[in-house]
């Protein structure tokens, strides 16, 4: 198959790249696992690479005894749902409006949709105008301003228009307004574009974290990549402890192998978690839905 | 669908059709109030957190002070950009703008089109989907989880990175990576390539695949080694879609996220090399309250984008592949 020298040097040239390439873009997850399950006085001494030396399940616990950290998780888990379904919902209900040829005005619509992929006001009037609107320290401020997502708009459109319209026309013909056509024969047969976008919605409101950061100053609202950034910060700047609440410092104290090293290593894998669990999925669909976006283009 | 177009298609060539239906613009926009239900809340949610934050770009040309409307506060005029170009801030900010712009450009655009040609390579198909799998991972992980990452990677106590140096006796003391300056630039675009680097490949593969077998066959048949079919074949047919991310990539050089370095340049020694446009305007307007100020900087940068995007998309019409 590989007629020549050339081409065999560098096939086996590719594969040795590859495997080096992929196992180098893996060893920072598997060395973070490592270290979150080794004690962390004994991780302090050095040398843990893939598996953990003196295995201990401790670092997990004061994670999970943190209050601040769970109600992190809480809010990001909420977030997610909330943020993710109503998105979905309220931008598959404005494409299918904008499918409609019979739609007065549709041209313009669709003009201020687009002119806002092209430029934005930028950061500071859309942070005034958060503050102005007293959506400063509200959960809504995750939720309302990304409900709309004009990219989204035209993938959803993008499909909608590819249903048959034979479907559409017979059930005007039943008696079905544009709302039950909506909810009854489009949305029904839009499985594969939701799950696609929903995924993509999902992903995104969990690890977001920037926006609590200058939106939220109340802790019980912060999701856990926020309170994360702030541990990990700190460790980068003082390599002290990390701030705790109460109840998790003594039982660190308690366990005396914790570090804060070893603490935050678990608590990013206790972040991490949800999108390893759902990443079987993301891949199915995200490579489609990476396609449908670039066939836009 | 098709007798509604019809009928508007033949209103006009029909001036006596319909006595009452003849209907003037509300009345016909009341009896399809549902449709226009369905996508007035959403066009308003954009004018609000899209189009009032671009009237709220006039700021920029005042002294806003906290509570005002966006045009309650004195005008200034280019008070604001005259102070920004010539701060001393200014030589640095737009340097490091510019470097980490163009370094991500040059290195992270063609890394995905670099492994793309490398897995299409591979006739191994599980082999191919467990690369795949694994260089997708870092894009779904957010910036604070791979910021952290990478520094436990590089930290002083018992990082792998500084490990590994002293065990090749490169280094005698472990090195703080993160808290060097020049250092910085390189840790920040390695990690850029890693999380984006297969997740960029995506395209560039669905493009590949979308190549004529027919094609290879021929070339081999003339004696075209791999490489040369890789070079005369694969790279050309693929050209127009790499051109056409080529120039979503330049609109987007002075954006390039600011998110990978809020997460890595934890470390105030590094502002003189960390210090973006972006970065800045955050700095400035909301930690130092500096609204108008900001506000005028990130304009700045707002208009040079645009420029580079026309001038990008100027080039590529002129090689006949436009974005318009």
């Amino acid at each position: 198959m590989y007629s020549s020298r050339g081409d065999r040097v560098m096939v086996v040239f590719i594969y040795v790249f590859l495997i080096v390439f992929a196992l180098s873009t893996l060893y920072p997850f598997l060395n973070a696992i490592a270290i979150s399950l080794n004690e962390g006085l004994d991780t302090a001494k050095g040398g843990i690479t893939l598996w953990p030396r003196a295995f201990t399940l401790e670092n997990y616990e004061v994670v999970f005894q943190d209050e601040r950290l769970m109600s992190g998780f809480v809010i990001s888990v909420l977030r997610t749902i909330v943020g993710t379904v109503s998105a979905i919902l309220a931008t598959a209900i404005f494409s299918y409006g904008m499918t409609k040829r019979e739609l007065m005005g549709r041209k313009y619509y669709m003009l201020m949709c687009i002119f806002t992929m092209y430029f934005s006001g930028g950061l500071i009037p859309t942070f005034l105008l958060i503050r102005n609107l007293g959506m400063f320290n509200s959960f809504w401020v995750y939720i309302i301003p990304s409900l709309i997502g004009v990219w989204n708009m035209i993938i959803f459109r993008t499909f909608f228009q590819g249903l048959p319209q034979g479907l559409e026309e017979s059930a005007k013909i039943d008696g079905c307004g544009n709302w039950g056509t909506l909810f009854r024969i489009v949305l029904p047969l839009s499985g594969p574009v939701i799950a696609t976008l929903s995924l993509f919605t999902a992903v995104g409101h969990w690890n977001e974290w920037f926006v609590a950061s200058i939106y939220i100053s109340k802790e019980e609202l912060l999701p856990i990549q926020t309170i994360l950034k702030q541990i990990l910060a700190s460790n980068i700047v003082s390599e002290q402890t990390a701030n705790l609440d109460a109840a998790a410092q003594a039982h660190m104290a308690q366990a005396k192998t914790v570090t804060s090293k070893s603490l935050s290593m678990a608590t990013m894998m206790v972040a991490t978690l949800p999108i390893v669990m759902v990443y079987p999925f993301v891949q199915k669909y995200f490579v489609k839905g990476v396609l449908v976006g670039s066939l836009k283009e | 669908m098709a007798r509604l177009s019809v009928d508007q298609e033949m209103q006009p060539a029909m001036p006596r059709v319909p006595y009452k239906r003849r209907s003037n613009g509300f009345a016909r926009f009341i009896r399809q109030i549902d449709l226009q239900l369905m996508v007035l809340p959403a066009l308003a949610l954009i004018f609000v957190f899209s189009y009032i934050p671009m009237y709220g770009v006039l700021i920029a040309f005042q002294d806003y002070k906290i509570g005002h409307s966006f045009t309650g506060s004195p005008w200034v005029g280019w008070k604001h950009f005259a102070y920004f170009f010539h701060s001393p801030d200014f030589y640095t900010v737009m340097r490091n703008t510019i470097v980490i712009s163009l370094l991500k450009f040059c290195i992270g655009f063609p890394a995905p089109i670099l492994l793309a040609l490398m897995l299409n390579e591979v006739r191994k198909m599980v082999f191919k989907r467990v690369v795949q799998t694994i260089t997708y991972l870092p894009h779904f992980m957010s910036w604070v989880i791979l910021g952290g990452l990478v520094a436990s990677l590089l930290a002083t106590d018992n990082g792998s990175l500084n490990m590994l140096l002293e065990r090749l006796g490169t280094i005698q003391e472990p090195i703080n990576f993160l808290s060097l300056p020049k250092y910085f630039w390189t840790i920040l675009i390695t990690t850029n390539v890693w999380k984006e680097i297969g997740f960029g490949s995506i395209v560039y593969l669905a493009a590949i695949a979308g190549v004529d077998p027919n094609t290879y066959e021929a070339a081999s048949i003339d004696g075209a080694s791999r490489f040369k079919q890789i070079y005369l074949i694969t790279l050309p047919s693929i050209m127009p879609v790499i051109s056409i991310f080529m120039i979503l990539a330049i609109g987007n050089l002075l954006s390039a996220g600011f998110e990978d370095i809020l997460v890595l340049a934890v470390n105030p020694a590094l502002r003189d090399v960390s210090d973006v446009i972006d970065t800045y305007v955050i700095r400035v307007g909301i930690n130092n309250y500096r609204y108008s100020y900001a506000t005028a900087v990130g304009l700045f940068k707002a208009v040079v984008s645009v420029g580079l995007l026309t001038i990008a998309n100027y080039v590529a019409r002129k090689s006949g592949n436009s974005l318009w």
